[in-house]
């Protein structure tokens, strides 16, 4: 090989300047650190994909490398928390979210330890890397762990206000993210609560309740149908664990129609969360649960994929019109 | 002295050797844990006599002279840490606990009952004395490891012990973290491996072998020993001695022989008592073979 490479050739290590987005998770927890926290990092084998070789960069004797060993980091993160440390320890969703569910379960939730787990690359957006990598169990196993909030951020600068967040909570926390290239939806301005749903817009016919990439397809359905004449809210639920009641209820009372929409199987994720509150509470609106329906993802790249399943901004207007006329 | 060690690097003085009077008084203690697991499995009318009886000796060793700790101050900070993989043997561990002063003793007698804190497994978040939950085999020594690699940014000193059973070895997840403990060279971790020999399905060399223990460990970067466990100023010394080592580069692991249900001769014969209760008229009699043998 002579000469240099084309500008179109890329290489796993170089990721980060290919792709910006990776560049929050680091970006929120150096703030942490430079605003005296005493919080270390981790990952198994993976911090070229979500970005926390910056982090390891700046601050390298807080960084921890496990190896392809999650169920290990996992529960070294929770002996570290026991003597007032905070771990950050991440890895792609379906294995810290699967393969180490039962640790997180017993040594992170029921020991109530201020762990916080990164589950990245979630739901199908490694595309063609297949079933092994995609992830649309998480939330279901994740919220239905007690005392274990579930946090689903939009995009990057939803995810940097939710970790500047976690400082003053001192439970255990999953964050389900994204691959660092999700369409921007906040400015740097964000603002996250855990409890507290960020709600877009507000509609008299229908209202989106989305979390995580789907909330920046659910925002274009809703202009383009109200643009259109109708009257479509959005709602961002990115604390889906506590969930925001209050933000169901009210918009539950305002439109007749509720639409959840999330890169996950429609069994035990959001939509499911959201239908426990409508039921509880006697809501009586009707809702249309959008997501992967029980199956296994097909592979494609991500975008192909989003567009297959309905899940990008025409997909979700689409299902949307026909839940309006139906 | 069944003491045999491999480093070159491991003081050889003697210096760590117990007393005559240490000696006997961890041998009184480590009585005592036994006849509290008769006491406190009576309430619960079923548990793990067998468990405790292998580890009696070393949890004596441990928390009766070894570790450094408080009495009456369950949650100092700078006190050495213990973990357990076997987390069914809890039943010996409590009375310890409870005569430290580390929650009342009463506390003892409502072993099991409803709304009491203690369990056949020991959770952390109700039981002061208890550094980590356990009940998931194979988690212990991650969570030791991770109280060890916290000390970099805690500034803290300290020892973390983790005890763990030998079917244990059996799980994935011990030799993520052997591995793990290897590479980030946790000095102050010291791992004592239970090796009684059996568990639930039977012999573990039977059920799934797991010799050579020693090479395994050894070839994972670990400083290994092995110990009778039962030898109560052997198994002091040595742990005395990996606790005082400042030249060791990375963590150790003792391999301590036992022999599950030591102290009652029917159970060191029949794995079956792995799980299991005895009548009031047969726990007197087994409370007597326990005072008999180390009187």
């Amino acid at each position: 090989m002579t000469g240099p490479l084309s500008p179109n050739s890329w290489q796993y290590r170089g990721l980060n300047a290919a792709n910006p987005g990776l560049d929050h998770l680091s970006n929120g927890l150096i703030d942490l650190v430079k605003a005296g926290h005493n919080v270390v990092a981790g990952s198994a084998d993976l911090q070229y994909s979500n970005g926390l070789n910056r982090f390891a960069t700046v601050y390298p004797d807080r960084y921890i490398p496990f190896g392809i060993s999650e169920q290990n980091m996992v529960s070294v993160a929770a002996g570290i928390a026991t003597c007032g440390v905070t771990p950050f320890v991440a890895t792609f969703a379906s294995f810290i979210a699967l393969l180490a569910c039962e640790q997180i379960r017993m040594d992170v939730a029921y020991s109530a330890q201020p762990v916080r787990l990164i589950g990245h690359h979630t739901g199908i957006s490694l595309g063609f890397y297949g079933t092994s990598h995609h992830a649309t169990e998480d939330i279901a196993t994740m919220r239905s762990i007690a005392d274990l909030s579930v946090v689903s951020p939009a995009d990057g600068a939803q995810l940097e206000a939710a970790i500047r967040a976690s400082a003053e909570h001192d439970r255990p926390i999953y964050f389900r993210i994204g691959r660092g290239r999700d369409p921007v939806v906040y400015d740097r301005d964000a603002t996250f609560a855990f409890g507290r749903a960020h709600e877009h817009l507000q509609g008299e016919e229908l209202t989106i309740v989305a979390c995580g990439m789907a909330v920046h397809g659910a925002l274009e359905a809703a202009r383009a149908l109200n643009a259109e004449g109708r009257s479509v809210g959005v709602i961002d639920m990115a604390s889906i664990k506590p969930i925001d009641r209050d933000a169901i209820l009210s918009a539950a009372a305002r439109a007749r129609r509720m639409m959840t929409v999330e890169e996950h199987n429609v069994l035990g994720g959001l939509g499911a969360a959201v239908a426990e509150v409508l039921t509880d509470e006697g809501a009586g609106v009707k809702l249309k649960r959008h997501g992967i329906h029980d199956e296994f993802s097909l592979i494609a790249p991500p975008t192909h994929l989003y567009a297959h399943y309905r899940l990008d901004g025409a997909g979700i207007r689409s299902v949307a019109r026909e839940f309006l006329m139906s | 002295m069944a003491l045999t060690t491999d480093t070159a690097s491991a003081p050889k003085s003697n210096s760590f050797a117990p007393s005559e009077e240490t000696v006997a008084m961890l041998k009184e203690r480590a009585r005592f844990i036994r006849l509290e697991t008769i006491r406190l499995i009576e309430i619960a009318k079923t548990g793990h006599y067998t468990s405790v009886f292998s580890a009696a000796e070393i949890f004596s060793a441990l928390y009766y002279d070894v570790m450094r700790l408080r009495r009456g101050e369950p949650g100092w900070s700078s006190r050495d840490r213990f973990t357990i993989g076997k987390g069914h043997a809890a039943v010996g561990l409590f009375p310890i606990y409870a005569d430290l002063g580390f929650f009342p003793k009463e506390w003892l007698d409502g072993y099991t009952r409803l709304g009491s804190p203690l369990g056949d497994h020991p959770d952390m978040r109700k039981v002061p004395g208890v550094d980590f939950s356990s009940g998931s085999i194979g988690h212990a020594l991650s969570n030791g490891l991770g109280m060890v690699l916290a000390q970099r940014w805690t500034g803290e000193d300290y020892k973390v012990f983790c005890m763990m059973g030998d079917g244990e070895m059996q799980e994935g997840q011990v030799w993520e973290a052997a591995l793990c403990a290897a590479r980030h060279g946790a000095r102050n971790l010291i791992a004592i491996v239970d090796r009684n020999g059996y568990q639930l399905d039977g012999r573990v060399d039977d059920v799934m072998n797991i010799e050579p223990l020693d090479e395994k460990w050894r070839a994972f970067g670990w400083e290994v020993h092995t110990v009778d466990g039962h030898d109560v100023a052997a198994t002091t010394e040595l742990l005395r001695r990996v606790r005082a080592d400042d030249d060791r580069q990375g963590p150790c692991c003792i391999i301590a022989r036992t022999v599950k249900g030591k102290g009652v001769s029917y159970m060191e014969t029949e794995p079956g008592w792995h799980l299991g209760y005895l009548d009031p008229s047969d726990a007197e009699a087994a409370i007597a073979e326990i005072n008999a043998r180390e009187a």
